[in-house]
């Protein structure tokens, strides 16, 4: 068995390097197939990294009664923050508010005449909310509108919850990403199917040109297993290069859809995605060079072995 | 022994069967010759010892197995004890000659030791000593035809079949080919071969059974080429 499978790698390698031109072809077509791999983890990160600033940029604002008390509305932030549903709580005192409202408004002179007019600090406290997930917001607000959201006396805290047209543009926006996601995913299999029966069928060919080949060791009692390797073997060798000869032309691709897509999205560069992930994609790449290679041969071969 | 028993073969879309009732056998170390024009069914015949074809009606014994009732290991062991030679010599055209004999050596089973002492010798007895490195594009007819009798003898197999393995040789090269048969048969193999030429039958010698449509017409132990 140790023999067997010493001489298996012996020939595949030497099988790879004798077979130089059906070996490149074999490349050449496992390389592109790799690239639309590569080329669809780009798209992902950049779809997930975009996504995800959509959804940090989703917020609810609740906006307290006047005479609210504060202590209940930081208890209310405390129960709000153990919600699975809930990202962050942020609170905005009344206070706080008016100097935000003074800050924004310090060139207006006279909106801030009317203000001082009006003697008391007439801004609500808030919360600024974010959920976890855009279709989570609906569960938030009708927390907000039950009975833990009522003050000790029995009256309401919460006054209003953003507006009913935000509320609106959250729950198209939280379908509309839930329709990439499942498109997305979409894509990606037909996709990687696509790629996959392109590298079966280049494959096939090559195995087409080396039946006699085949046929000749099987009637010299070659075990199927004998046979099979060496091509298995240079098969995931032609894997293994063509996944690095993919890393490194999605170097080049990382470097110039980053300056094309530089305003994209303000956190997120390809080149950045592709450094900080590099050791993954390696991992993904190289292994679906290695099971395409290998396991085209694996199944191209079988056809000829029935002698 | 190997035996034909009422051995039919019809291949799909085909109206005339390739083999019709053939009934035989061959003695141990008997060197037999299988005589007829192309399409009489010369080579389905030596393709049913191999396995490579399957008889319609009728069975193949080797001793009292019927081969074509093994399971699939044993088949790869019955074809170790057979060597094959093909007129068109087969050779795997990326292994140099020495690979391509050490490659029947190894579906046997046998250690690289083996390999080493043994492919040599096989070069040395089919006078190609000089051709071990060489790919079979680097080699001409009769050499590629000897690396492939080589091949076939390296495991000491019980039983040689040449299919047509002067077809496409020179005169010359013919009869070197048929020397080294004889060679082998001398030493105790079994050989059965077949040809359509008339001088290659004149100087085996021997018995030689004749095929018409896919039926013996003729089996003389010391016969001559008549059709």
């Amino acid at each position: 068995m140790l023999i067997t499978t010493k001489r298996m790698i012996k020939g595949g390698f030497v099988s790879f390097w004798r077979n130089g031109f059906l070996s490149f072809s074999s490349i050449v077509v496992l390389t592109l197939s790799l690239l639309v791999i590569g080329g669809l983890i780009f798209l992902t990160g950049m779809a997930s990294a975009y996504l995800n600033e959509v959804r940090s940029q989703v917020d609810v604002n609740v906006y307290f009664a006047l005479n609210a008390p504060e202590e209940e509305i930081l208890a209310l932030q405390k129960t709000l923050g153990t919600l699975p549903e809930v990202a962050t709580v942020e609170y905005v005192s009344r206070e706080k508010a008016l100097e935000q409202f003074k800050e924004e408004h310090k060139n207006d002179t006279l909106i801030l005449q009317g203000l001082e007019e009006v003697g008391e600090n007439p801004l609500p406290a808030s919360f600024n909310i974010k959920a976890k997930d855009p279709s989570r917001y609906e569960s938030v607000i009708k927390f907000l509108q039950g009975p833990q959201a009522l003050s000790k006396s029995g009256s309401a805290l919460v006054e209003k919850v953003s507006d009913n047209k935000k509320l609106l543009i959250i729950d198209r926006l939280s379908l509309i990403l839930k329709t990439i996601e499942r498109v997305g995913i979409g894509i990606v299999i037909v996709l990687v199917g696509v790629a996959i029966i392109v590298t079966l069928n280049t494959v096939r060919l090559v195995m087409y040109t080396r039946r006699d080949e085949i046929s000749v060791m099987k009637l010299v009692g070659a075990s199927n297993f004998q046979i099979r390797g060496p091509f298995v073997i240079s098969g995931a060798m032609c894997g293994v290069i063509s996944g690095i000869i993919s890393l490194i032309v999605m170097y080049p691709i990382a470097y110039y859809a980053t300056r094309v897509t530089d305003n994209f999205s303000k956190d997120f560069t390809l080149m950045q995605f592709y450094i900080a992930n590099f050791s993954e994609i390696f991992i993904v790449i190289l292994a679906a060079g290695v099971i395409l290679g290998g396991v085209s041969s694996y199944l191209a071969v079988r056809r000829y072995l029935k002698i | 022994m190997i035996y034909y028993d009422n051995v039919t073969k019809i291949y799909d879309n085909e109206d005339e069967p390739a083999l019709h009732k053939v009934t035989f056998a061959v003695e141990p170390e008997d060197f037999v010759t299988i005589v007829g024009h192309s399409g009489a069914g010369k080579s389905t015949l030596l393709k049913m010892l191999i396995v490579e074809d399957e008889p319609t009606d009728g069975a193949v014994f080797l001793e009292s197995t019927n081969i074509h009732r093994l399971a699939r290991r044993d088949v790869n062991k019955l074809r170790r004890r057979i060597g094959v030679v093909f007129q068109d010599y087969r050779l795997i055209p990326n292994k140099t000659a020495y690979e391509n004999i050490a490659f029947a050596m190894e579906a046997a089973g046998r250690t690289d030791a083996e390999i080493a002492a043994d492919v040599p010798h096989v070069l040395e007895l089919v006078d190609l000593s000089n051709k071990m490195w060489s790919f079979p594009h680097e080699m001409s007819g009769g050499e590629k035809q000897r690396v492939a009798i080589a091949r076939a003898i390296v495991n000491q197999p019980d039983i040689v079949i040449a299919d047509e393995p002067t077809g496409n040789l020179d005169p010359i090269n013919a009869y070197e080919i048929i020397r080294i048969f004889k060679k082998i048969n001398d030493l105790g193999t079994t050989v059965l071969l077949t040809t359509h030429n008339k001088g290659v039958v004149d100087e085996i010698g021997g018995r030689v059974i004749t095929i018409e449509k896919g039926q013996i017409i003729r089996d003389d132990p010391n016969g001559k080429y008549i059709l």
